[in-house]
Protein backbone atom coordinates (compact mmCIF):
# COMPACT_ATOMS: atom_id res chain seq x y z
CA UNK A 1 0.00 0.00 0.00
CA UNK A 2 1.09 3.18 -1.12
CA UNK A 3 0.58 6.28 1.30
CA UNK A 4 0.12 10.09 -0.12
CA UNK A 5 -0.71 12.59 2.54
CA UNK A 6 -1.35 16.17 1.46
CA UNK A 7 -0.98 18.66 3.95
CA UNK A 8 -1.55 22.55 4.02
CA UNK A 9 0.28 25.65 5.74
CA UNK A 10 -2.12 27.52 7.79
CA UNK A 11 -1.69 29.88 10.59
CA UNK A 12 -0.87 28.50 13.79
CA UNK A 13 -3.71 27.54 15.61
CA UNK A 14 -2.37 29.29 18.53
CA UNK A 15 -2.30 33.33 16.54
CA UNK A 16 -5.20 34.78 16.56
CA UNK A 17 -5.48 36.32 13.03
CA UNK A 18 -6.88 40.04 12.43
CA UNK A 19 -8.62 41.60 9.31
CA UNK A 20 -7.39 44.28 7.00
CA UNK A 21 -8.52 47.49 8.05
CA UNK A 22 -9.81 47.71 4.71
CA UNK A 23 -11.89 44.53 5.07
CA UNK A 24 -10.44 42.72 1.79
CA UNK A 25 -8.91 40.03 4.24
CA UNK A 26 -7.28 38.48 6.39
CA UNK A 27 -3.57 39.80 7.42
CA UNK A 28 -1.56 36.96 7.65
CA UNK A 29 2.16 38.85 7.58
CA UNK A 30 4.34 38.08 10.20
CA UNK A 31 2.00 35.42 11.85
CA UNK A 32 4.02 32.12 12.91
CA UNK A 33 2.77 29.10 10.27
CA UNK A 34 2.32 26.09 10.93
CA UNK A 35 1.39 22.53 9.25
CA UNK A 36 -2.45 22.30 9.89
CA UNK A 37 -3.18 20.40 12.96
CA UNK A 38 -5.53 17.66 11.54
CA UNK A 39 -2.90 17.14 8.46
CA UNK A 40 -0.13 16.52 11.52
CA UNK A 41 -2.34 13.82 12.45
CA UNK A 42 -2.14 12.02 9.17
CA UNK A 43 1.42 12.54 8.53
CA UNK A 44 2.05 10.64 11.58
CA UNK A 45 -0.56 7.67 10.86
CA UNK A 46 0.53 7.43 7.39
CA UNK A 47 4.39 7.05 9.27
CA UNK A 48 2.84 4.34 12.02
CA UNK A 49 1.50 2.27 8.78
CA UNK A 50 4.94 2.38 7.17
CA UNK A 51 6.73 1.68 10.63
CA UNK A 52 4.28 -1.50 11.04
CA UNK A 53 4.80 -2.94 7.73
CA UNK A 54 0.98 -2.27 6.65
CA UNK A 55 2.33 0.57 3.85
CA UNK A 56 5.19 0.88 1.55
CA UNK A 57 5.85 4.50 1.27
CA UNK A 58 4.54 7.42 2.39
CA UNK A 59 4.85 10.66 -0.05
CA UNK A 60 3.51 13.85 1.25
CA UNK A 61 2.49 17.04 -0.77
CA UNK A 62 1.73 20.58 0.15
CA UNK A 63 1.17 23.02 -2.52
CA UNK A 64 2.12 27.13 -2.09
CA UNK A 65 5.36 29.00 -2.67
CA UNK A 66 8.31 28.02 -1.75
CA UNK A 67 8.52 28.82 2.17
CA UNK A 68 5.51 26.09 2.31
CA UNK A 69 8.92 23.71 2.29
CA UNK A 70 9.20 24.67 5.93
CA UNK A 71 6.19 22.11 6.62
CA UNK A 72 7.12 19.81 4.38
CA UNK A 73 10.45 19.13 6.36
CA UNK A 74 8.32 18.79 9.46
CA UNK A 75 6.96 15.81 7.40
CA UNK A 76 10.22 14.14 6.78
CA UNK A 77 11.43 14.78 10.02
CA UNK A 78 8.37 12.90 11.12
CA UNK A 79 9.32 10.21 9.26
CA UNK A 80 7.95 10.72 5.78
CA UNK A 81 10.05 9.06 2.97
CA UNK A 82 9.50 11.61 0.09
CA UNK A 83 8.39 15.15 -0.49
CA UNK A 84 6.83 17.39 -3.33
CA UNK A 85 5.77 20.85 -3.27
CA UNK A 86 2.99 22.08 -6.06
CA UNK A 87 4.12 25.34 -7.22
CA UNK A 88 0.61 27.23 -7.52
CA UNK A 89 2.70 29.61 -10.04
CA UNK A 90 -0.22 32.61 -10.25
CA UNK A 91 -2.80 30.74 -9.20
CA UNK A 92 -4.33 30.82 -5.62
CA UNK A 93 -2.99 27.35 -4.98
CA UNK A 94 -6.76 25.83 -4.03
CA UNK A 95 -10.12 24.95 -6.12
CA UNK A 96 -10.54 22.52 -8.52
CA UNK A 97 -6.96 23.29 -10.21
CA UNK A 98 -5.70 21.68 -6.83
CA UNK A 99 -7.75 18.53 -6.94
CA UNK A 100 -6.94 18.09 -10.68
CA UNK A 101 -3.06 18.30 -9.88
CA UNK A 102 -3.32 16.18 -6.23
CA UNK A 103 -5.65 13.51 -8.72
CA UNK A 104 -2.67 13.48 -11.23
CA UNK A 105 -0.51 13.47 -8.66
CA UNK A 106 -1.87 10.85 -6.95
CA UNK A 107 -2.34 8.21 -10.08
CA UNK A 108 1.67 9.37 -10.88
CA UNK A 109 2.82 7.93 -7.62
CA UNK A 110 0.83 4.94 -7.68
CA UNK A 111 -0.45 5.97 -4.51
CA UNK A 112 -3.46 4.26 -3.26
CA UNK A 113 -4.26 5.57 0.29
CA UNK A 114 -4.79 9.32 0.42
CA UNK A 115 -4.96 10.86 4.09
CA UNK A 116 -5.73 14.01 4.69
CA UNK A 117 -6.73 16.29 7.98
CA UNK A 118 -10.53 16.30 7.92
CA UNK A 119 -10.94 20.36 7.51
CA UNK A 120 -8.60 22.91 7.42
CA UNK A 121 -8.01 25.28 10.55
CA UNK A 122 -7.97 28.32 8.50
CA UNK A 123 -10.91 28.11 5.79
CA UNK A 124 -12.67 25.33 7.95
CA UNK A 125 -14.35 23.67 4.75
CA UNK A 126 -13.49 19.98 4.67
CA UNK A 127 -13.89 20.03 1.01
CA UNK A 128 -10.75 18.50 0.47
CA UNK A 129 -11.17 14.81 0.54
CA UNK A 130 -14.37 14.71 -0.82
CA UNK A 131 -13.77 16.70 -3.70
CA UNK A 132 -10.47 14.61 -4.37
CA UNK A 133 -12.50 11.38 -3.93
CA UNK A 134 -15.09 12.02 -6.15
CA UNK A 135 -12.54 13.53 -8.95
CA UNK A 136 -10.63 9.75 -8.26
CA UNK A 137 -14.04 7.97 -7.98
CA UNK A 138 -12.68 6.34 -5.25
CA UNK A 139 -14.46 5.87 -1.54
CA UNK A 140 -13.78 8.18 1.06
CA UNK A 141 -14.80 8.49 4.75
CA UNK A 142 -14.38 11.64 6.93
CA UNK A 143 -13.34 12.60 10.65
CA UNK A 144 -12.00 9.13 10.66
CA UNK A 145 -10.59 8.85 14.59
CA UNK A 146 -9.82 4.92 14.19
CA UNK A 147 -7.73 2.98 11.02
CA UNK A 148 -7.16 -0.43 10.84
CA UNK A 149 -6.15 -2.48 7.64
CA UNK A 150 -8.54 -5.31 7.22
CA UNK A 151 -8.18 -8.21 4.47
CA UNK A 152 -7.93 -6.43 1.07
CA UNK A 153 -9.28 -3.32 2.52
CA UNK A 154 -9.72 -0.61 5.71
CA UNK A 155 -12.01 -0.83 8.95
CA UNK A 156 -12.41 2.80 9.94
CA UNK A 157 -14.49 4.57 12.95
CA UNK A 158 -15.88 7.79 11.78
CA UNK A 159 -17.85 10.49 14.17
CA UNK A 160 -20.96 10.69 12.39
CA UNK A 161 -24.32 12.94 12.89
CA UNK A 162 -25.83 10.14 15.74
CA UNK A 163 -22.84 8.90 17.00
CA UNK A 164 -19.63 6.69 16.62
CA UNK A 165 -19.84 4.55 12.87
CA UNK A 166 -17.85 1.71 11.62
CA UNK A 167 -17.41 1.58 8.06
CA UNK A 168 -15.08 -1.00 6.14
CA UNK A 169 -13.85 0.32 2.84
CA UNK A 170 -11.97 -1.13 -0.19
CA UNK A 171 -8.57 0.15 -0.70
CA UNK A 172 -7.74 2.76 -2.75
CA UNK A 173 -9.55 5.27 -0.63
CA UNK A 174 -9.56 9.11 0.44
CA UNK A 175 -9.79 9.29 4.52
CA UNK A 176 -10.11 12.83 6.28
CA UNK A 177 -9.10 12.37 9.83
CA UNK A 178 -9.53 13.61 12.98
CA UNK A 179 -7.17 14.25 15.46
CA UNK A 180 -7.96 11.50 17.63
CA UNK A 181 -6.70 9.41 15.48
CA UNK A 182 -3.12 9.39 16.96
CA UNK A 183 -1.17 11.90 18.53
CA UNK A 184 1.71 13.20 16.35
CA UNK A 185 5.25 12.37 17.40
CA UNK A 186 8.01 15.14 18.43
CA UNK A 187 10.60 15.43 16.12
CA UNK A 188 14.21 15.01 17.08
CA UNK A 189 16.70 17.16 16.34
CA UNK A 190 18.96 14.69 14.17
CA UNK A 191 15.66 14.53 12.04
CA UNK A 192 14.84 17.48 11.67
CA UNK A 193 18.75 18.32 10.84
CA UNK A 194 18.31 15.42 8.22
CA UNK A 195 14.79 16.78 6.76
CA UNK A 196 16.70 20.52 6.21
CA UNK A 197 18.82 18.76 3.94
CA UNK A 198 16.56 16.41 2.14
CA UNK A 199 15.48 17.31 -1.68
CA UNK A 200 11.88 18.39 -2.72
CA UNK A 201 10.77 18.16 -5.69
CA UNK A 202 8.54 20.56 -7.03
CA UNK A 203 6.19 20.33 -9.64
CA UNK A 204 3.98 23.66 -11.29
CA UNK A 205 0.43 22.53 -10.70
CA UNK A 206 -0.63 23.32 -14.34
CA UNK A 207 1.87 21.22 -15.51
CA UNK A 208 -0.07 18.72 -13.64
CA UNK A 209 -3.60 19.68 -14.45
CA UNK A 210 -3.01 20.22 -17.91
CA UNK A 211 -5.14 17.81 -19.19
CA UNK A 212 -8.49 19.38 -17.94
CA UNK A 213 -9.83 21.97 -19.53
CA UNK A 214 -9.59 25.85 -18.34
CA UNK A 215 -13.24 26.09 -17.35
CA UNK A 216 -13.07 22.44 -15.48
CA UNK A 217 -10.48 24.64 -13.36
CA UNK A 218 -11.51 27.99 -12.76
CA UNK A 219 -12.21 28.95 -9.38
CA UNK A 220 -15.81 28.34 -8.54
CA UNK A 221 -16.00 30.99 -5.46
CA UNK A 222 -13.72 33.74 -4.42
CA UNK A 223 -13.62 35.76 -0.78
CA UNK A 224 -14.63 39.16 -1.60
CA UNK A 225 -14.48 41.13 1.67
CA UNK A 226 -13.62 40.00 5.47
CA UNK A 227 -14.86 41.23 8.10
CA UNK A 228 -14.88 40.40 12.31
CA UNK A 229 -17.98 39.01 13.33
CA UNK A 230 -20.01 41.55 15.96
CA UNK A 231 -19.30 40.76 19.43
CA UNK A 232 -21.82 39.56 22.09
CA UNK A 233 -23.52 42.37 24.26
CA UNK A 234 -21.03 41.95 27.45
CA UNK A 235 -22.45 39.82 29.60
CA UNK A 236 -22.68 40.01 33.67
CA UNK A 237 -20.60 38.26 36.43
CA UNK A 238 -22.46 37.69 39.81
CA UNK A 239 -21.23 37.27 43.27
CA UNK A 240 -23.17 34.43 44.65
CA UNK A 241 -24.46 30.74 43.76
CA UNK A 242 -28.00 32.40 44.74
CA UNK A 243 -27.50 35.39 42.90
CA UNK A 244 -27.02 33.24 39.92
CA UNK A 245 -30.15 31.00 40.91
CA UNK A 246 -32.25 34.34 40.75
CA UNK A 247 -31.03 35.71 37.41
CA UNK A 248 -31.05 32.08 36.25
CA UNK A 249 -34.64 31.48 37.32
CA UNK A 250 -36.15 34.26 35.20
CA UNK A 251 -34.86 33.15 31.75
CA UNK A 252 -38.11 32.33 30.11
CA UNK A 253 -36.46 29.12 28.36
CA UNK A 254 -35.73 27.61 32.27
CA UNK A 255 -39.14 28.64 33.51
CA UNK A 256 -41.03 25.47 32.48
CA UNK A 257 -44.48 26.55 34.44
CA UNK A 258 -44.52 29.89 32.52
CA UNK B 1 -34.16 28.85 -11.77
CA UNK B 2 -34.89 27.01 -8.64
CA UNK B 3 -33.28 26.20 -5.15
CA UNK B 4 -33.52 22.37 -3.66
CA UNK B 5 -33.81 22.07 -0.42
CA UNK B 6 -32.97 18.58 1.42
CA UNK B 7 -35.39 18.31 4.03
CA UNK B 8 -34.34 17.38 7.62
CA UNK B 9 -36.69 14.47 9.28
CA UNK B 10 -36.74 11.71 11.70
CA UNK B 11 -38.69 9.19 9.57
CA UNK B 12 -42.31 10.02 10.31
CA UNK B 13 -42.42 13.61 10.17
CA UNK B 14 -40.67 16.87 9.43
CA UNK B 15 -37.90 18.24 11.68
CA UNK B 16 -38.43 21.67 12.44
CA UNK B 17 -34.54 22.50 11.01
CA UNK B 18 -36.31 21.86 7.88
CA UNK B 19 -38.44 24.76 8.52
CA UNK B 20 -35.39 27.09 8.80
CA UNK B 21 -33.35 25.86 5.71
CA UNK B 22 -36.55 26.62 3.83
CA UNK B 23 -36.25 30.10 5.07
CA UNK B 24 -32.89 30.25 2.96
CA UNK B 25 -33.81 29.31 0.58
CA UNK B 26 -37.07 31.79 0.04
CA UNK B 27 -34.29 34.51 0.55
CA UNK B 28 -33.10 33.18 -3.07
CA UNK B 29 -36.24 34.51 -4.49
CA UNK B 30 -36.40 31.08 -6.77
CA UNK B 31 -38.71 28.47 -6.73
CA UNK B 32 -38.15 26.09 -3.70
CA UNK B 33 -38.22 22.28 -4.31
CA UNK B 34 -37.54 19.71 -0.79
CA UNK B 35 -36.11 16.55 -1.69
CA UNK B 36 -37.07 13.92 1.18
CA UNK B 37 -35.35 10.69 1.26
CA UNK B 38 -35.43 7.96 3.76
CA UNK B 39 -37.49 4.61 4.00
CA UNK B 40 -41.40 4.78 4.16
CA UNK B 41 -41.18 8.20 3.99
CA UNK B 42 -44.78 8.85 2.19
CA UNK B 43 -46.16 10.81 5.09
CA UNK B 44 -43.36 12.86 5.46
CA UNK B 45 -43.76 14.02 2.33
CA UNK B 46 -47.12 14.77 2.15
CA UNK B 47 -46.61 16.93 4.96
CA UNK B 48 -43.25 18.67 2.90
CA UNK B 49 -45.98 19.10 0.28
CA UNK B 50 -48.03 21.53 2.30
CA UNK B 51 -45.48 23.64 4.00
CA UNK B 52 -46.00 27.30 2.77
CA UNK B 53 -43.38 27.82 -0.22
CA UNK B 54 -43.11 24.63 -1.34
CA UNK B 55 -43.34 24.76 -5.08
CA UNK B 56 -42.18 20.93 -5.88
CA UNK B 57 -41.49 17.86 -3.40
CA UNK B 58 -39.11 14.93 -4.76
CA UNK B 59 -39.05 11.51 -2.58
CA UNK B 60 -36.71 9.18 -2.89
CA UNK B 61 -37.96 6.31 -1.21
CA UNK B 62 -36.01 3.23 -0.58
CA UNK B 63 -34.40 1.46 1.69
CA UNK B 64 -30.86 2.41 0.24
CA UNK B 65 -32.05 5.79 1.66
CA UNK B 66 -32.22 4.81 5.26
CA UNK B 67 -28.60 5.09 6.04
CA UNK B 68 -26.89 5.99 3.09
CA UNK B 69 -23.28 6.24 2.42
CA UNK B 70 -22.04 9.95 1.07
CA UNK B 71 -20.96 8.27 -1.76
CA UNK B 72 -24.52 6.81 -2.59
CA UNK B 73 -26.22 10.37 -1.70
CA UNK B 74 -23.71 12.36 -3.72
CA UNK B 75 -24.88 10.63 -6.84
CA UNK B 76 -28.46 11.15 -5.99
CA UNK B 77 -27.70 15.02 -5.98
CA UNK B 78 -25.84 14.65 -8.92
CA UNK B 79 -29.02 13.46 -10.80
CA UNK B 80 -30.90 16.02 -9.02
CA UNK B 81 -28.96 19.79 -9.78
CA UNK B 82 -28.50 20.27 -12.78
CA UNK B 83 -32.26 21.43 -12.58
CA UNK B 84 -31.56 23.35 -10.00
CA UNK B 85 -29.03 26.35 -9.29
CA UNK B 86 -28.37 25.71 -5.43
CA UNK B 87 -28.81 23.25 -3.08
CA UNK B 88 -29.24 23.93 0.36
CA UNK B 89 -28.27 20.97 3.19
CA UNK B 90 -28.24 21.35 6.67
CA UNK B 91 -24.36 21.83 8.29
CA UNK B 92 -24.21 17.78 9.82
CA UNK B 93 -21.76 14.94 8.76
CA UNK B 94 -23.37 13.02 6.20
CA UNK B 95 -23.84 16.23 4.23
CA UNK B 96 -20.79 18.01 4.43
CA UNK B 97 -19.33 14.42 3.44
CA UNK B 98 -22.13 13.85 0.10
CA UNK B 99 -22.31 18.05 -1.12
CA UNK B 100 -18.93 18.60 -2.23
CA UNK B 101 -18.39 15.09 -3.30
CA UNK B 102 -21.59 16.15 -5.72
CA UNK B 103 -20.16 19.58 -6.58
CA UNK B 104 -16.96 18.23 -7.49
CA UNK B 105 -18.99 15.89 -10.18
CA UNK B 106 -21.39 19.00 -10.78
CA UNK B 107 -18.64 21.35 -11.10
CA UNK B 108 -19.97 23.66 -8.51
CA UNK B 109 -19.09 25.90 -5.28
CA UNK B 110 -19.35 24.62 -2.76
CA UNK B 111 -19.59 26.60 0.59
CA UNK B 112 -20.33 25.18 3.92
CA UNK B 113 -22.08 26.29 7.15
CA UNK B 114 -23.42 29.49 5.39
CA UNK B 115 -24.53 32.00 8.26
CA UNK B 116 -25.75 34.75 5.54
CA UNK B 117 -27.28 35.30 2.54
CA UNK B 118 -26.51 38.73 0.72
CA UNK B 119 -27.83 37.95 -2.65
CA UNK B 120 -28.39 34.56 -4.84
CA UNK B 121 -24.73 34.57 -5.12
CA UNK B 122 -23.19 36.41 -2.46
CA UNK B 123 -23.13 34.29 1.07
CA UNK B 124 -21.15 34.99 4.24
CA UNK B 125 -19.56 32.32 5.92
CA UNK B 126 -16.96 31.87 9.12
CA UNK B 127 -13.49 31.12 8.76
CA UNK B 128 -10.74 30.79 11.71
CA UNK B 129 -13.31 29.11 14.04
CA UNK B 130 -15.47 31.65 13.59
CA UNK B 131 -13.10 34.80 14.45
CA UNK B 132 -13.78 36.01 10.58
CA UNK B 133 -16.39 36.37 8.60
CA UNK B 134 -16.18 35.92 4.79
CA UNK B 135 -18.06 37.60 2.07
CA UNK B 136 -17.95 35.12 -0.42
CA UNK B 137 -19.09 35.75 -3.98
CA UNK B 138 -19.88 32.21 -6.26
CA UNK B 139 -18.56 32.05 -9.76
CA UNK B 140 -19.76 28.73 -10.91
CA UNK B 141 -22.93 28.40 -12.22
CA UNK B 142 -24.28 25.98 -9.42
CA UNK B 143 -23.80 25.81 -5.29
CA UNK B 144 -24.08 23.79 -2.80
CA UNK B 145 -24.32 24.96 0.87
CA UNK B 146 -24.21 23.96 4.24
CA UNK B 147 -25.74 25.83 7.11
CA UNK B 148 -27.31 26.06 10.23
CA UNK B 149 -30.50 26.01 10.00
CA UNK B 150 -31.17 27.76 13.28
CA UNK B 151 -29.67 31.01 12.31
CA UNK B 152 -32.55 31.61 9.77
CA UNK B 153 -35.92 32.80 9.72
CA UNK B 154 -38.26 29.79 9.91
CA UNK B 155 -41.31 29.78 7.33
CA UNK B 156 -44.27 28.87 8.63
CA UNK B 157 -47.91 28.19 7.53
CA UNK B 158 -49.12 25.44 5.30
CA UNK B 159 -50.55 25.43 1.92
CA UNK B 160 -52.61 23.33 -0.75
CA UNK B 161 -50.31 20.40 -1.34
CA UNK B 162 -48.08 21.05 -4.15
CA UNK B 163 -46.90 18.12 -6.67
CA UNK B 164 -44.88 15.18 -5.15
CA UNK B 165 -42.95 13.43 -7.90
CA UNK B 166 -40.84 10.07 -7.60
CA UNK B 167 -36.51 11.49 -7.55
CA UNK B 168 -34.53 9.88 -9.79
CA UNK B 169 -33.41 6.35 -9.25
CA UNK B 170 -29.61 6.44 -9.21
CA UNK B 171 -27.19 3.42 -8.50
CA UNK B 172 -26.18 2.94 -4.97
CA UNK B 173 -23.10 3.42 -4.32
CA UNK B 174 -22.38 0.11 -2.17
CA UNK B 175 -18.12 0.21 -1.71
CA UNK B 176 -18.51 1.07 1.74
CA UNK B 177 -20.39 -0.95 4.29
CA UNK B 178 -21.52 0.34 7.39
CA UNK B 179 -20.64 -2.19 9.82
CA UNK B 180 -22.00 -0.41 13.22
CA UNK B 181 -23.23 2.25 14.60
CA UNK B 182 -23.36 3.80 18.19
CA UNK B 183 -26.71 6.10 18.78
CA UNK B 184 -26.74 7.78 21.85
CA UNK B 185 -29.05 7.48 24.39
CA UNK B 186 -32.47 9.08 23.15
CA UNK B 187 -34.08 9.82 26.14
CA UNK B 188 -32.29 13.47 26.09
CA UNK B 189 -33.04 16.03 22.89
CA UNK B 190 -30.74 15.81 20.14
CA UNK B 191 -27.76 18.02 20.78
CA UNK B 192 -27.94 19.97 17.77
CA UNK B 193 -31.39 20.96 18.14
CA UNK B 194 -32.34 21.03 22.03
CA UNK B 195 -33.64 24.35 23.15
CA UNK B 196 -31.22 23.85 27.12
CA UNK B 197 -27.68 22.24 26.59
CA UNK B 198 -25.51 21.73 29.69
CA UNK B 199 -21.90 21.35 28.68
CA UNK B 200 -18.88 19.84 30.67
CA UNK B 201 -15.38 21.41 30.37
CA UNK B 202 -11.68 19.95 31.48
CA UNK B 203 -13.01 21.39 35.11
CA UNK B 204 -15.56 18.51 35.23
CA UNK B 205 -12.30 16.70 36.29
CA UNK B 206 -13.40 13.07 35.74
CA UNK B 207 -16.00 10.28 34.38
CA UNK B 208 -17.59 10.15 37.87
CA UNK B 209 -18.21 13.82 38.05
CA UNK B 210 -20.14 13.92 34.59
CA UNK B 211 -23.57 12.13 36.85
CA UNK B 212 -24.10 15.61 37.85
CA UNK B 213 -23.85 17.78 34.48
CA UNK B 214 -26.27 14.89 33.29
CA UNK B 215 -28.49 15.59 36.53
CA UNK B 216 -28.56 18.97 35.47
CA UNK B 217 -29.83 18.60 32.12
CA UNK B 218 -32.38 16.00 33.21
CA UNK B 219 -33.79 18.40 35.33
CA UNK B 220 -33.65 20.88 32.64
CA UNK B 221 -35.04 18.69 29.63
CA UNK B 222 -31.87 19.53 28.11
CA UNK B 223 -28.87 17.64 26.07
CA UNK B 224 -25.16 17.16 27.48
CA UNK B 225 -22.51 18.68 25.45
CA UNK B 226 -18.50 19.19 26.46
CA UNK B 227 -15.61 20.97 25.02
CA UNK B 228 -12.85 18.96 22.74
CA UNK B 229 -11.04 18.70 26.25
CA UNK B 230 -13.35 16.96 28.27
CA UNK B 231 -13.52 14.48 25.74
CA UNK B 232 -9.90 14.34 25.04
CA UNK B 233 -9.52 13.76 28.81
CA UNK B 234 -12.24 10.76 28.29
CA UNK B 235 -14.84 11.87 30.40
CA UNK B 236 -17.31 12.47 27.36
CA UNK B 237 -17.78 10.61 24.22
CA UNK B 238 -16.53 12.18 20.49
CA UNK B 239 -20.15 12.43 19.33
CA UNK B 240 -21.08 15.30 21.85
CA UNK B 241 -18.15 17.24 21.60
CA UNK B 242 -19.70 21.35 20.94
CA UNK B 243 -16.75 23.28 19.04
CA UNK B 244 -15.29 24.14 15.71
CA UNK B 245 -14.52 20.98 14.85
CA UNK B 246 -17.67 19.22 16.86
CA UNK B 247 -21.06 20.20 16.84
CA UNK B 248 -22.87 23.02 16.44
CA UNK B 249 -25.63 24.14 19.09
CA UNK B 250 -28.09 26.84 18.98
CA UNK B 251 -30.29 26.07 22.30
CA UNK B 252 -32.18 29.18 23.67
CA UNK B 253 -30.02 28.70 27.25
CA UNK B 254 -26.52 27.13 26.83
CA UNK B 255 -25.05 26.46 30.47
CA UNK B 256 -20.74 26.16 30.76
CA UNK B 257 -19.07 24.30 33.72
CA UNK B 258 -15.45 24.05 33.88
CA UNK B 259 -15.23 25.30 30.07
CA UNK B 260 -12.25 28.14 29.42
CA UNK B 261 -13.83 28.96 26.41
CA UNK B 262 -11.05 28.69 23.64
CA UNK B 263 -12.13 30.37 20.05
CA UNK B 264 -12.42 26.75 19.23
CA UNK B 265 -15.15 25.98 21.32
CA UNK B 266 -16.67 29.07 21.46
CA UNK B 267 -17.34 28.55 17.31
CA UNK B 268 -20.24 25.51 18.08
CA UNK B 269 -21.80 27.99 20.41
CA UNK B 270 -22.82 31.19 18.83
CA UNK B 271 -26.05 30.89 17.84
CA UNK B 272 -27.01 30.39 21.54
CA UNK B 273 -29.27 32.71 23.22
CA UNK B 274 -28.25 32.90 26.57
CA UNK B 275 -24.91 32.00 27.32
CA UNK B 276 -24.23 30.74 31.18
CA UNK B 277 -20.86 30.03 32.66
CA UNK B 278 -19.42 28.72 35.94
CA UNK B 279 -15.58 28.61 36.31
CA UNK B 280 -13.06 28.65 39.02
CA UNK B 281 -10.75 30.94 36.81
CA UNK B 282 -11.58 34.82 36.76
CA UNK B 283 -9.52 35.27 33.67
CA UNK B 284 -11.14 32.75 31.42
CA UNK B 285 -11.92 33.52 27.98
CA UNK B 286 -15.14 32.04 28.41
CA UNK B 287 -16.46 35.33 30.48
CA UNK B 288 -15.92 37.64 27.75
CA UNK B 289 -18.98 35.62 26.14
CA UNK B 290 -21.09 34.49 28.93
CA UNK B 291 -24.47 36.59 29.08
CA UNK B 292 -24.40 35.45 33.11
CA UNK B 293 -21.10 34.69 34.48
CA UNK B 294 -19.96 33.17 38.05
CA UNK B 295 -16.66 32.53 39.66
CA UNK B 296 -16.88 29.51 41.50
CA UNK B 297 -16.70 25.83 42.29
CA UNK B 298 -19.19 23.91 39.62
CA UNK B 299 -19.18 20.71 42.29
CA UNK B 300 -21.13 23.31 44.39
CA UNK B 301 -22.78 25.24 41.28
CA UNK B 302 -24.04 22.24 39.79
CA UNK B 303 -26.02 20.52 42.65
CA UNK B 304 -27.66 23.55 44.00
CA UNK B 305 -28.55 24.58 40.10
CA UNK B 306 -30.19 20.97 39.91
CA UNK B 307 -32.40 21.25 43.25
CA UNK B 308 -32.90 25.31 42.91
CA UNK B 309 -34.03 25.42 39.28
CA UNK B 310 -37.64 23.99 38.17
CA UNK B 311 -37.98 20.69 36.45
CA UNK B 312 -38.74 20.81 32.87
CA UNK B 313 -42.23 19.95 31.93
Amino acid sequence: MQVLVFVKRVVDHNVKVRVRADGTGVDTAGLKMSMNPFDEVAVEQAVRLRQAGVAGRVTVVACGPAVTQDVLRTALAMGADHAILLDPGAGSGEGPALIEALAALVQREGADLVLCGKQAIDDDLGDTVPMLAARLDWPQALSVNRLERTGDGLTVDCDGDLGLEQWQLPLPAVLGVDLRLCDPRAISLPNMMKAKKATITTVALAELAQGADAAALAPRFAVTGCATPPARAPGQRVDSLPQLLERLRQLPALNAGA
Amino acid sequence: MSTLVIAEHDGTQLDVATLGLLGAARQLGEPVHLLVLGHGVVSVAAEAAMVDGVAQVWLADDAAWQSPSAESLARLIEALMPAHQTLIAAHRMLLRAALPRAAARLQAAYLSDVVGIESGRRFVRPMYAGSVLAQVQVQAERCLLTLRPAGFAPVAGTQAACPVSAAPVVAVDDRSRLAHRETLSSTRPDLSRARVVVAAGRGVGACEHMALVEQLADRLGGAVGASRAAVDAGFAPNAIQVGQTGKTVAPDVYLAFGISGAIQHLAGIKDAGVIVAVNKDPDAPIFSVADLGLVGDLFEALPALTTGLPAAA
